[in-house]
Order: C-alpha cells, then sequence, then structure tokens
C-alpha cells in the first residue's frame, strides 16, 4: 500500500477501521482547482455583461490567466492521478455506483481540460491572444476568425454549464457519501474530516 | 570598363528620373494598420478608409510631398465593442473631429528605398510633428510606400479619463502604412 493514502484515524469510541485518504499533494491540488474553478466561474459570468472600461480589460485578463493555471493545475493533477493511485474506496459502495463515480471523474477532468481550452481558441478566434499574467503570451491556436469566435462562445458557455452539472452532482454525491451512507468517501479528500460513523 | 560604367550610370540616371509623378493611388493594394497594447495583450486594427494624395520624384526626393486624411469613423479596432467605443468623445471623438491628417513638410532620401518624411500629424484637433521612416518598393505596376512608426496615443488625447491608464491600454501604438502608388 502506497504509504501517502495511508492514515490511521481515531474517533471516540476507540479503534475504528482504518481511514485512508488521497494523498496531500492530490487534496491540496483538488482544492486549489475547485476553488479556481469557481471563482473563475463567478467572475466569467460577471464580467461578461460589463461595459467596457479599463476595468473589464483587467478582468477579462485576470480571467484568462486564471483559465491557464486551472490547465497547468489539472494537467498537473492528472499526471499525479495516474501515478498515484487513489484510496479505495468503502467495500459498501454498489458496483454500479463505482462505475458512476469513475464515469463523473473522467468527465470532470475532460472538462476541467476542455473548458480553458475552448477559452484559449474563442480568445485567438477573437483576434486577442492571451499574454499569461502579461508577460508570456500563448501561440495563436487558431487565426482571427468572426464566425469561428462565434461559435466559441457558445461552445465555452455550454461547456461551463456541463461542467456545472457534473460538479453539482459531484458535490451532491460527496454530501450524500458524508451525511447519509456516513462512509468514508468525503473524508478521504478533506483533511481533519472524521466519517460520521 | 569605364565606358561601360558611365553608361550604366547615365542609363540609371535617365530610368529613375524618369519615375516622377503625382500617381494615383491604389486603395485595395494599400493598408493604414496599427497593433496596440490592452493588458499587454497585442491587437490588431486598421483604417479601412483613407485617402492619400504622393507626389514624388525618385530623381528628386526632397520635391517629395504626401499629404494623407485618414477617416477616424472607419476603424477597426478588432472587436465590434471596441470600433464602438473608440469613436465616443474620451476617445477619437469621431462626431467632432472625423478625421486624421498628415501632412508632410519635408522629404529626406535616407539611402536606396529610403526616405524620411516629416510631417504635421493633427488627430482630435491636436498637431505634433512626425518623422518617419519610409521605404520605397518597386512592384508592378507601380511604386509601394512603407513604414511604421510609434504613436503615442495621449499626446493626441486619444483614450481620456479612466482610459487614460497606461497600465490597461499601452501609450506607445504601433501604426504601418502600406501606401501603393500606381502608374509608374
Amino acid at each position: 500500500m502506497p504509504e501517502h493514502a495511508l492514515e490511521s484515524h481515531r474517533s471516540h469510541g476507540g479503534h475504528r477501521a482504518r481511514l485512508r485518504r488521497y494523498s496531500g499533494v492530490a487534496i491540496a491540488l483538488h482544492w486549489l482547482v475547485a476553488v479556481l474553478i469557481l471563482g473563475s466561474f463567478v467572475v466569467g459570468t460577471y464580467m461578461v455583461n460589463l461595459d467596457l472600461s479599463p476595468w473589464k480589460l483587467k478582468v477579462y485578463s485576470w480571467h484568462k490567466w486564471t483559465g491557464v493555471t486551472i490547465f497547468l493545475l489539472v494537467a498537473v493533477r492528472l499526471a499525479w492521478r495516474v501515478t498515484h493511485r487513489p484510496p479505495d474506496l468503502p467495500a459498501t459502495i454498489p458496483e454500479w455506483q463505482r462505475h458512476a463515480a469513475a464515469i463523473a471523474h473522467t468527465i470532470l477532468y475532460l472538462l476541467m481540460l476542455a473548458v480553458p481550452l475552448s477559452g484559449w481558441v474563442m480568445s485567438s478566434a477573437g483576434g486577442f491572444p492571451v499574454v499569461y499574467f502579461g508577460v508570456f503570451q500563448l501561440p495563436h491556436i487558431v487565426a482571427k476568425d468572426k464566425e469561428l469566435f462565434e461559435l466559441m462562445k457558445s461552445v465555452h458557455f455550454a461547456l461551463n454549464k456541463a461542467l456545472l452539472a457534473v460538479v453539482v452532482l459531484h458535490v451532491a454525491a460527496a454530501v450524500k457519501h458524508h451525511y447519509v451512507d456516513r462512509d468514508d468517501v468525503l473524508a478521504r479528500m478533506v483533511p481533519y474530516l472524521k466519517p460520521r460513523r | 570598363m569605364t565606358f561601360a560604367r558611365i553608361a550604366l550610370l547615365f542609363l540609371t540616371i535617365v530610368l529613375t528620373s524618369s519615375a516622377a509623378f503625382a500617381g494615383t493611388v491604389d486603395y485595395k493594394k494599400s493598408r493604414i494598420g496599427f497593433t496596440f497594447r490592452q493588458m499587454n495583450v497585442p491587437v490588431e486594427g486598421g483604417f479601412p478608409q483613407f485617402t492619400a494624395n504622393i507626389v514624388f520624384d525618385s530623381g528628386k526626393p526632397d520635391a517629395g510631398k504626401a499629404e494623407i486624411e485618414v477617416d477616424l469613423g472607419s476603424i477597426d479596432t478588432g472587436s465590434t465593442d471596441g470600433d464602438t467605443e473608440v469613436k465616443r468623445k474620451p476617445w477619437f471623438n469621431v462626431e467632432s473631429f472625423p478625421k486624421a491628417t498628415f501632412v508632410s513638410t519635408s522629404v529626406k532620401p535616407l539611402g536606396p528605398d529610403r526616405l524620411q518624411v516629416s510631417g504635421t500629424l493633427t488627430i482630435k484637433g491636436r498637431s505634433r510633428e512626425l518623422t518617419v521612416p519610409v521605404t520605397t518598393k518597386r512592384e508592378a505596376g507601380g511604386t509601394v510606400f512603407e513604414g511604421t512608426f510609434p504613436l503615442l496615443r495621449l499626446q493626441y488625447a486619444i483614450g481620456e479619463g479612466p482610459w487614460s491608464d497606461t497600465e490597461t491600454v499601452a501609450d506607445d501604438v504601433q501604426v504601418r502604412f502600406r501606401i501603393f502608388v500606381a502608374g509608374t
């Protein structure tokens, strides 16, 4: 068993079954990306309705920088996930739920990469290169193309709605496991959280 | 080979001095564009509508003249939002100042196919002296005059109030022009 996924847990009844959490790196990346996605989503929804102003240009740039950051962090997460086995799910979880979880997690990873990518294509098609932190200019992924720009606006929006839907499902499942099933599922990803056994 | 050299020189003089004209500008082959930076992001734009009067004699470049009038309302900033915004008062104030003009005051040859053109650029009622390096290039059916120069937008009050913040939109705008004069 990998050492990083191993953690013993003692609660007020005495010894309990061992709780195996995700590694510290996996937990840190998960919550960092979660916060960035939430922030970026809120900012993205807010900024599109702004009138053109220096503030709007700033917010758009911040949104794009965050998107690039999310993409890079998700790539690191994915590499970490592939090379580090996550802790097993509790034995009480039925087979179909394991499959559903695996599918949902795959879709989450795909969307977490696809959403920033679609933003990059949109920005590039709009004739606005992305300059990461105002320093590093990303190459033009596509040539300036007004029709593609309009299309990518819809695609970026649709992918975000899809991501929102899967995230809601993801959160609902975590909450259900913690408060209804009272198993280890959420505690595996939250430091110091104890399952409500 | 002295005779051949003299003959060649003579031929060159005859050929180049015959290139005197006040030709017609072919607007399909001409362009005034610019690159500005917002949040350090380079954005391309241009002015599709302009008129240019060019008088040029490669034998007597000093006698050359250029007058360019740019229709500011035709501006393309790379986005619809931007196009609407920059016509408004804080930017070009197109309603009161529909045109930008450049009138040359001197043309100096800097070498073969290179000129230094000085003149007055007027935008939004503000006039500044401007010196621009220009290259000339013969192409089929005419001559191309090309050049790039930095324009400091705040010198012409392009972008006032909150828009004068150069952290967001840089002061330095690179202007590029290519003017094709036909019939030479």
